[in-house]
């Protein structure tokens, strides 16, 4: 099972080492990780999405409380979520496949960000599920080099009742 | 007023009146700062045993107890200690001396990332930065190590810190964090649920933890299990919660323990874990005590329930506060048949030993032991062979038992000894630890003698790691590697070279009046007791 916890955390050095570690000596996994600053410069969110057995869940998400510089601590199923990832990926091209990259960049929505005569660095901001799409689509030509963000979420929408 | 100073201050204000350390070039500021204040300095002989000695206190005070070490070495020696707290829910503060700010980071001289070293074993760290933080860093961790589930703060002073003028010193009143507000009060409608489990139940039982004692609740205990006829069984770290001799007393769970406590615990309909952990040694198997039974866990800490078993009632709070609440519960019964059912099992089911007449029987020793120490005595288990004869034999009556049911670090009694021996000078207070668990803490003989802290010690001597012995005997079918303490000194002599009068008992004989010269006087006394090297626990 996976599950997604949106952890609000001081802002503060050692922090992300603190909670990194809690998930190693616990043998917790971390599927991914992202960290970054709030619109409270004191507080950081890190976006963690993690698997494994109900019990572990539960207990992934009571031990992030117990650590004192945690302070909030939101957990959410993929479907009750809103999540996206940034992809860069560098891709090897010619003059033979730059019409399929082009077909396939189109089809998935993603954008060409930077290019040379053999190279090209294709950008995608999308669910983790169509990143997989897209590199599994690439996999046909040659990769170079692949950099990813981490999960991002927010819970979906809601009006107050 | 500098930073050291400003330390000083303080501690005076959390009415410490003890700080055992260890100098070195990076704490000296704050050894220079000390020497004005009331506090009482204990020179312990490795930083280790600073630890143990503020956990003994600690116990015995119920507040924080207090260490100081310096940077590098000394506060990487003193992690075994913390852990030991930390796995025991003992609360501490550690300070720990620095190298200059410039310079953390370098690598230089006697420098350790030490806040990143005990992660994993202290409730929370600080590194201070700024001097004008000391006030409210030390004020934070004092409540932090003492409330919720209680635990070890380690704060790391780098020494320029400690130097810096502070301009303005103010205590703060009150601590506000906004990560850290641990759950006192049990939830109203968990605690009814509570009621009505009791209400149907033919068989309820208590299994009692160290967070009876932590959270000072052994009174509350009492009354409860007194008031609604409910037998009581304890975790190792729960001995002494109840009296042992208390007709609903039914002696220690787990491996070690009374097969007749694991009977009751098993048998019961209505199971309430109250500050324990569920953890190996108590709980084999948690399945147990969850199938056909209605398991209630009571922990100040959320994380605790559900993580070794799943409990059908969890109630979150303070010990103390909830069983206060359950004393105002309706629910009534006397209990009279499963009380006779487990009185029955508790006189069947004792095993019996067979004592080698050649040498002290610790089972026989120990309850006579129990029977001439004084009714409030204080006594401190080590680890090994000693820990669970001490658990097993030693009767409590208004004593406090100590030991590291957590992490199982030899070497604790005799420093925690001395810890409580402080706390409560008019106590006597009593370290039973065996001749491998001494040979980790002899050094503290000098700090007894230095600080003059009348600590009783008992070793006894088999003249084998016999914990190990005994596990290798039954696992490993006797093949017997790295247990043998030959070339261990002469204790008489070893007395003799601290000027601590020494008693040596060989066999049974005689015992009686050894124990009576021994307990006779307010002094420092090792007593060597000879036992069996072939004897073992489970019989």
């Amino acid at each position: 099972m996976k599950r997604i916890y949106s952890v609000l955390v001081e802002n503060r050095s050692g922090v992300l080492s603190k909670v990194a570690g809690l998930f190693a000596r616990r043998s917790y996994n971390i599927d991914s990780l992202a960290v970054g600053e709030t619109d409270d410069a004191t507080v950081s969110c890190m976006t963690i999405v993690s698997s494994g057995d109900q019990r572990t869940l539960e207990q992934i998400e009571k031990q992030l409380n117990k650590k004192l510089d945690v302070i909030k601590v939101k957990t959410f199923e993929e479907s009750a979520s809103l999540s996206r990832e940034l992809m860069l990926i560098k891709v090897k091209y010619n003059l033979g496949n730059r019409r399929e990259l082009i077909d396939i960049c189109q089809m998935m929505k993603a954008e060409i960000v930077d290019m040379s005569k053999s190279q090209m660095i294709i950008q995608l901001c999308d669910t983790p599920d169509r990143i997989q799409v897209l590199i599994a689509m690439l996999r046909t030509v040659s990769i170079v080099e692949v950099a990813r963000t981490g999960t991002l979420a927010l819970a979906k929408c809601v009006d107050a009742e | 007023m500098r930073g050291a100073d400003a330390i000083v201050k303080c501690l005076e204000e959390e009415q410490v009146t003890t700080v055992f350390g260890y100098p070195g070039v990076a704490i000296c500021p704050f050894y220079n700062s000390i020497l004005k204040s009331d506090i009482q300095r204990v020179l312990i002989r490795t930083e280790q045993n600073a630890a143990h000695a503020a956990s003994g206190m600690a116990r015995i005070t119920n507040r924080p107890g207090v260490c100081a070490v310096t940077s590098g070495p000394g506060a990487t020696n003193v992690i075994t200690g913390v852990a030991t707290a930390h796995a025991d829910s003992i609360p501490m503060i550690i300070i720990t001396g620095q190298v200059n700010s410039e310079l953390i980071g370098r690598d230089v001289f006697q420098e350790a990332d030490i806040t990143g070293a005990v992660e994993s074993f202290v409730k929370y760290s600080y590194l201070v930065k700024n001097v004008e933080d000391i006030p409210r860093i030390f004020k934070e961790a004092f409540h932090i190590a003492n409330t919720g589930r209680k635990g070890p703060v380690l704060i790391d002073v780098p020494i320029d810190v400690q130097n810096a003028e502070i301009k303005k010193f103010s205590y703060p009143k009150e601590v506000n964090l906004r990560t850290y507000k641990p759950t006192v009060k049990g939830n109203v409608p968990q605690i009814r649920r509570v009621a009505m489990a009791l209400e149907t139940s033919a068989k309820p039982i208590i299994c009692a933890g160290g967070g009876v004692l932590t959270a000072d609740a052994g009174k509350e205990l009492r009354e409860f299990a007194e008031k609604y006829n409910i037998p009581v069984v304890s975790t190792m770290m729960g001995i002494s919660a109840m009296p042992t001799e208390h007709p609903l007393y039914f002696g220690m769970v787990g491996n070690n323990g009374k097969p007749y406590a694991n009977k009751a615990m098993n048998e019961s309909d209505v199971l309430l874990m109250i500050g324990a952990r569920v953890a190996d040694r108590a709980v084999s198997q948690p399945g147990l005590i969850t199938q056909n039974k209605t398991l209630v866990h009571i922990d100040v800490d959320p994380a605790e329930i559900g993580k070794n078993a799943g409990a059908s009632i969890p109630l979150v709070g303070d010990v103390k506060s909830i069983l206060q609440d359950f004393m105002g519960m309706p629910f009534g019964g006397s209990h009279r048949r499963w009380l006779e059912q487990l009185s029955f099992y508790r006189k069947t089911m004792e095993p019996k030993r067979t004592p080698n007449p050649a040498y002290v029987d610790p089972a026989a020793f120990i309850g006579m032991l129990s029977e001439k120490m004084a009714e409030d005595a204080v006594y401190v288990a080590d680890v090994g062979q000693n820990q669970i004869w001490s658990c097993t034999y030693h009767i409590v009556k208004k004593g406090r038992f100590m030991t590291t049911g957590g992490m199982g670090t030899m070497g604790y009694s005799i420093p925690a000894a001395i810890g409580a021996k402080l706390a409560a000078p008019d106590r006597q207070v009593i370290a039973v630890c065996g001749d491998g668990s001494f040979q980790m803490s002899m050094m503290e003989l000098a700090t007894m003698c230095q600080h003059h802290v009348p600590v009783k010690i008992i070793v006894l001597k088999n003249q084998v790691l016999g914990m190990v012995r005994e596990y290798q005997h039954y696992t490993y079918s006797d093949n017997y590697s790295m247990i043998d303490l030959a070339g261990s000194p002469d204790l008489s002599k070893l007395s003799a070279a601290y000027d601590i009068p020494f008693l040596r008992l060989e066999n049974m004989d005689g015992c009686e009046e050894t124990l009576d010269r021994f307990l006779e006087k307010d002094e420092s006394m090792i007593l060597e007791c000879l036992i069996d090297p072939m004897d073992l626990v489970v019989v």
